[in-house]
């Protein structure tokens, strides 16, 4: 890939340093950044949250909001000096010479304009089409992102589409004048794998045939090691290597990128292999198989969960009583079961279902139809609604998808943490309260001068400790963890599986791990539910699920993980990780 | 964010403070960070301060009639002049303060207590509650306010308790409408589904839970209605309903004021109406230092 090197760079950015101006002074988010991307090729800016991957992509578009200052460095695009350039040549650039396209393709689009609109401003914007050819010319570029029947697609409006349409419309908007550059920051972040895989091969394909250059930012390794030539891996605002992918893999020089490398999942054979070597706690000790007289903890039969579209009044008097056709069967029937001391992981795309199981499982959402029982209880039996007085909300617990949001803003994380103990456990005197706390927080590894602080004072890693603390105050006996870790950096990530898998073993709590990350699944799960539109697809223990799956969209599932040919792997080591 | 779980903690170590000492700290970072919300508390701590001692420091009574310095225009003796029955117009404006804070104070407290409740459980649990509860409001709103309030204060009698309760009602739709909109997004948000999986009841998650974090918004609203709440009593005295003479009260003395400006008069009016505005300027410029007050993510 060196070849790239000997071309003269297209984009030349020279000791960049950016600046936030914030309440506490100057905070630096890029310190001298030096990178160079050349015509045709694909650069990959891969670096956890804070490294400063995106500022600098922003400062190369010149689009830093008002507290952001280029402080010093220069940026060289095709002999333009972007560092000095005044606004007029900058938003001349913008979208003809350099494009971008962002983590959430909803939020990129103009909510109340159709697509195809949206596609032709751009174009009439650079005289790239008179307003006679526009449309014609909007449609060509809905084709050429392999958006099936454009012509009708051209009159939908974003909310009609779904996320991965609308990341290819931002494409279309993003390529439609045939920029040099495409500044791709998280393109598929919020993607379904299958839709992942999809839009990137399309970007890849596009980017091939135009003789694009492609700057990738991403959090995912895998991902850049799979579509990028080069890789820069940024930690802190600094570069700390740049290197072609496969020396990159198979021979890291910067002790960062080795720490990346082995915290991202592809390559790790246990759970403890995400961890740098000198973190490593002991192996947990093996769960003792518990007494299997006592038959499954929970039992999921036939589960039923039908949204009625509320329609209008004259629709809901005319079918009063009877069941529409309008309604949107969620969960469709289905069963399972998890014995004690189990992790069971429930694995699918959005929209299939997990978390709606999983709402009704902890009993936030009431069953249309269907049996859940727990140790014996038909949990079905109480309303959701007045479940919060049943004695056992203390053995069902949740650790929330989002850390930040699954928090209450105005509540410090010692607030956090108490609440079940005052509801459910009834623990009253401060004292006894505040040492309980204590010992929670030291279970899960947050240090003690952290619980006074409100949320938004707390890391991702940290928040993600609260809540996990929280859910286990009790002691649970059933704990569902809805995709904790997926708003978590890699490393974090990292050490936050490890947590849930000691604590298992501490404990012997039983897991139902909700997930669409089947890497993290195959290194904290037993078993594995494939679901897919509301039903139960495939289910197995992981390790013959993952090497050897029986059903077409689990192998779909497997093939999409992003994987770069220069890890080892040990997820679908079969054949299907290339159909 | 590089977290720093499994590597000792380098712990910045900070004394725990009390809960005061933290407010206090978090009052003085607000007061300091924006100069304008600085002036506008030390401007309405001056209010206050006129509100409560202000009858008990001012030169004149207020309703002492002097015929023989009838219309003496401002001077050493009478700064603000004095009016056509030869009272102190400094100490009738400095004295009316009060009355027209209290009646402001108070329709707020009881619209903002009423509306926040009103629109929280409209928000909250929605169905047939908040269908009605909304074409209430909506019926409020589709009055003229001020109208509204002319004819409320009309039909009940012409006391200060029935001002009170006037402007109470026509503020009442912008805090239900505010509430429910903060509350009903707030509804299923992951801490809420938090509560209630640590056992909290319905009600309990509401008002401990939702409503303090509605709080940021639900204070500009406030600060806002102050400003038209003052206005409104003052207006509703100014056209003969509510205070009545010779009660030292802005709008009133705006009234009496008024027909003396073409004859040359001009201080009966002016003093009294830029005392008004002043008051609802002040209001309007606490809005935002107020909800950073309230606003946890302000703290650092």
């Amino acid at each position: 890939m060196s070849l790239f090197l000997h071309r003269p760079p297209l984009l030349a950015v020279k000791d960049l340093c950016v600046e936030f101006a914030t309440r506490r002074g100057p905070v630096t988010a890029a310190r001298s950044v030096t990178l160079q991307i050349a015509k045709g090729e694909t650069l990959g800016i891969v670096g956890e949250s804070g490294s400063g991957k995106s500022v600098t992509s922003y400062a190369v578009m010149r689009i830093l909001d008002r507290a952001g200052r280029i402080v010093s460095g220069a940026m060289e695009f095709g002999g333009i000096k972007l560092h000095d350039a005044n606004e007029t040549v900058m938003s001349d650039l913008r979208g003809r010479e350099i494009s971008m396209i962002f983590q959430n393709p909803r939020a990129a689009l103009n909510p109340i304009r159709p697509v195809g609109k949206q596609i032709e401003d751009v174009l009439i914007r650079h005289a790239r089409a008179t307003h006679d050819q526009a449309r014609e010319k909007a449609i060509a570029a809905l084709e050429r992102v392999r958006i099936r029947d454009a012509a009708r697609r051209y009159h939908a409006y974003p909310f009609e589409l779904s996320g991965g349409m609308c990341q290819r419309v931002v494409i279309a908007i993003a390529l439609a004048c045939r920029p040099q550059l495409l500044i791709a920051d998280e393109p598929t972040t919020g993607l379904d794998v299958t839709t992942q895989k999809a839009v990137m091969e399309l970007v890849r394909d596009l980017t091939h045939s135009e003789g694009m250059s492609t700057l990738l930012i991403t959090h995912d390794l895998g991902l850049a090691g799979e579509y990028c030539d080069r890789i820069v891996v940024m930690e802190q605002g600094r570069v700390v290597e740049q290197q072609d992918t496969r020396a990159l893999f198979t021979a890291p020089a910067h002790p960062y990128t080795r720490r990346l490398i082995r915290s991202t999942p592809h390559a790790a054979q246990t759970i403890r292999d995400l961890l740098p070597e000198d973190q490593r706690p002991p192996q947990p000790p093996a769960v003792a198989e518990p007494a299997a007289t006592s038959g499954p903890l929970l039992e999921v039969r036939a589960l039923v969960k039908v949204f009625e579209s509320p329609g209008g009044l004259l629709h809901r008097l005319r079918t009063r009583g009877k069941s529409t056709g309008h309604a949107f069967r969620a969960v469709d029937g289905i069963g399972f079961s998890i014995a004690r001391g189990e992790s069971v992981g429930l694995v699918g795309e959005s929209g299939c279902g997990k978390s709606t199981t999983s709402a009704m499982i902890m009993r936030l959402l009431d069953a249309t139809s269907g049996s859940i029982r727990f140790k014996g209880h038909e949990l079905t039996a109480v309303p959701a609604g007045g479940f919060a007085r049943s004695p056992l909300r203390r053995a069902l617990q949740m650790v929330f998808q989002d850390p930040h949001e699954s928090l209450n803003p105005r509540a410090t994380a010692a607030q956090s943490i108490a609440d079940p103990l005052l509801r459910l456990d009834g623990m009253t005197g401060a004292g006894d309260i505040r040492a309980r706390v204590e010992q929670l927080a030291a279970e899960v590894g947050l240090p003690c001068e952290l619980l006074d602080r409100l949320p938004h004072q707390l890391s991702g890693g940290q928040k993600a400790r609260v809540g996990i603390a929280r859910a286990i105050a009790t002691r649970p006996e059933l704990l569902i963890l809805d995709e904790p870790t997926a708003a978590l950096d890699v490393s974090v990530q990292a050490v936050v599986l490890n947590l849930l898998a000691d604590l298992k073993a501490k404990s012997g709590m039983s897991y139902l791990f909700v997930s669409h990350d089947l890497e993290v699944v195959r290194l904290l799960c037993d078993r594995v539910i494939v679901m897919r539109a509301g039903r139960i697809v495939e289910e197995g223990p992981t390790e013959r699920i993952l090497s050897a799956p029986g059903a077409d969209y689990t192998k779909e599932l497997l093939a999409a993980i992003p994987r770069p040919a220069h890890l080892p792997h040990h997820v679908g080591r079969a054949k299907v990780a290339w159909a | 964010m590089a977290d720093t779980s499994f590597m000792p903690t380098l712990a910045i170590a900070v004394p725990r403070r009390s809960a005061f000492a933290r407010g206090f700290a978090h009052f003085r970072y607000v007061m300091t960070s924006n100069p304008v919300t600085f002036f506008a508390f030390v401007l309405f701590a001056l209010m206050t301060l006129i509100a409560l001692f202000g009858p008990a420091l001012v030169p004149h009574d207020p309703l002492a009639t002097l015929a023989d310095k009838a219309l003496k225009p401002p001077g050493a003796g009478h700064w603000f002049g004095t009016d056509h029955l030869g009272r102190d117009v400094f100490s009738r404006v400095i004295v009316a303060t009060r009355l027209d804070l209290l009646i402001s104070v108070s329709a707020v407290a009881i619209s903002f207590v009423c509306g926040a409740t009103l629109g929280a459980f409209a928000g909250y649990w929605g169905g047939w509650f908040d269908r009605l509860s909304g074409r209430l409001l909506d019926t409020i709103m589709a009055f003229p306010l001020f109208v509204l309030a002319m004819g409320i204060v009309a039909a009940a009698g012409n006391t200060i308790q029935n001002i009170v309760i006037a402007t109470a009602i026509i503020n009442l739709p912008f805090y239900a409408r505010v509430a429910r909109a903060e509350v009903s997004i707030r509804r299923n948000a992951g801490y809420v589904q938090a509560a209630r999986l640590s056992g909290n009841s319905e009600i309990r998650i509401l008002l401990l839970k939702i409503l303090p974090n509605t709080l940021p918004p639900m204070m500009v609203q406030l600060s806002l209605n102050m400003g038209w709440a003052i206005l409104n009593a003052a207006g509703l005295s100014f056209i003969g309903l509510g205070v009545r003479p010779p009660t030292a009260e802005w709008g009133i003395m705006v009234a009496e004021g008024a027909n003396y400006i073409v004859s040359g008069e001009w201080w009966l009016a002016l003093f009294p109406g830029a005392a008004l505005m002043l008051a609802v300027f002040i209001f309007n410029l606490l809005g935002d230092g107020l909800r950073d007050l309230v606003d946890p993510q302000r703290r650092t």
